[in-house]
């Protein structure tokens, strides 16, 4: 058969309709701060790790919130609990707490 | 002396209440702490979102006022008594004065930036409050750095002391978004060379007008906002200040260094705001602003008959709002007026 060289690129949207919601329900029935985030970053200006390698913290927390579940694992692994994130808070987001209940939620639900 | 209505707070919701009072009627008392009356207004330049001078508008309330209404300055309410239809309040080194209604009009003060330390207000001399900045331009000041020169960038932080649990206030106090945007413009009035940068997290562009304000500031003058909350300052050798914030729009940490940095400073409710509440047995919502019968309804008045709220004491507000609550404060204060005979 004739290549054209065609390739289907993979969808780069969010599908909330398809993402895996239990990780985000798992811990916000734990911890309903993790909802109360507004995005103002704070958490990510204060971080000492994302401003020396690509983490930020504030865009872990959002992904988790879409169910992003799959990117979780791996960049969780940048933190340093140093706690920073959940002292600066304007809205008491347990950050802290959050990210060590990801590690636990990943291991519940495989 | 006996008049029917006490309003307490000369700021310009008192001033409304009682010159509208007075004008469908009554015989009115305004009660004022300081030595002046025109509370916070007399402290302001000019006013969002025309850039009129704040004294237009204060001289029009004053104006407003008939030479009926009964004025005194530095009164100091020691108790209110109340027995039947009629409320007596006492006032120190002042003879009481007693009435058929009350108005509470004591509203709000400003936050002390001092209790967000990592923003240096009082440590580092390049961060100023809004309401410092309000001062320069009132007194015809120029802008210049700790060291007396131009400076080159000016930094404007929004939600200092609102939307911001570790400080316990959790509410947005509605008009620092739109006295960013206009004082970012005031800036650049005055130093077209200076770069402007807003640090904000939502720009709450609710009313009239204010939206397109915001519109002129970015298109006309230039003016950069930067969405993320700055986390911390630090003086530089030079004392400038050293901002860190998340530009949360492309992800990344952001850093930068200003000449001067501008607080905008919130709402919390006056200390006569809450030595009246406790003196009445008032309630207070959980941010500390008190609450009238219902917020839709019945929103000048409270459970006690003959005892009503107008303006900020009720929560953050703009001068436009609290003259038109002034005003429906007027109106029900008359409704019960009538039905007491």
């Amino acid at each position: 058969m004739k290549q054209f060289g065609y390739t289907i690129l993979e969808d780069r949207s969010i599908d909330i309709d398809r993402n895996d919601q239990r990780i985000r329900e798992f811990l916000s029935l734990n911890d309903p701060s993790i909802n109360a985030c507004i995005g103002c970053g704070s958490c990510t200006a204060t971080c000492t790790a994302g401003h020396f390698v690509d983490f930020n913290i504030r865009r872990v927390h959002t992904f988790l919130r879409r169910g992003e579940a799959h990117l979780l694992k791996e960049e969780i692994q940048k933190c340093m609990f140093c706690g920073k994130c959940q002292l600066i808070c304007p809205r008491g987001v347990n950050m802290r707490n959050l990210i060590i209940s990801i590690n636990s939620a990943i291991e519940r639900m495989g | 002396m006996s008049r029917e209505v006490i309003v307490i707070g000369g700021g310009i919701a008192g001033i409304t209440a009682a010159s509208s009072l007075s004008e469908s009627g009554s015989r009115v008392t305004l009660l004022e702490k300081e030595k002046y009356i025109g509370g916070h207004v007399k402290k302001w330049d000019r006013l969002f979102p025309s850039f009129r001078p704040a004294n237009e508008v204060l001289d029009w309330a004053e104006k407003s006022m008939s030479s009926d209404i009964e004025v005194l300055k530095e009164a100091t309410i020691t108790s209110i008594k109340r027995e039947g239809d009629k409320f007596t309040v006492y006032i120190q080194n002042d003879e009481p004065v007693t009435g058929k209604a009350i108005v509470l009009a004591t509203g709000y003060e400003l936050f002390d930036a001092r209790k967000k330390e990592e923003y240096g207000y009082g440590i580092y001399d390049n961060v100023l409050t809004s309401a410092d900045l309000e001062a320069i331009f009132r007194e015809g000041k120029k802008i210049v750095t700790a060291d007396g020169k131009t400076p080159r960038r000016v930094g404007i932080v929004h939600c200092v002391g609102s939307r911001d649990e570790k400080v316990g206030n959790l509410y947005c106090s509605k008009v620092c978004c739109v006295t960013g945007v206009k004082q970012a413009i005031e800036i650049k009035q005055v130093l077209p060379g200076t770069d402007v940068y807003g640090f904000y997290m939502d720009l709450r562009m609710f009313d009239r007008h204010f939206e397109e304000l915001y519109f002129e500031a970015q298109q006309k003058w230039g003016i950069n906002f930067i969405r993320g909350r700055v986390s911390e300052c630090a003086e530089n050798e030079d004392r400038s200040i050293l901002i860190k914030t998340e530009d949360t729009l492309t992800g990344k940490p952001l850093k930068m260094t200003v000449d001067v940095l501008i607080l905008l400073v919130g709402f919390i409710p006056s200390v006569e705001t809450n030595k009246l509440a406790s003196m009445l047995g008032l309630q207070t919502g959980d941010d500390g602003f008190l609450l009238s019968m219902d917020e839709h309804t019945q929103d000048n008045n409270t459970a006690i008959p003959g005892v009503f709220l107008t303006g900020a004491l009720k929560g953050p507000t703009s001068i436009i709002n609290s003259i038109a609550d002034a005003r429906s404060t007027a109106l029900q204060v008359q409704v019960y007026l009538k039905s007491i005979g």
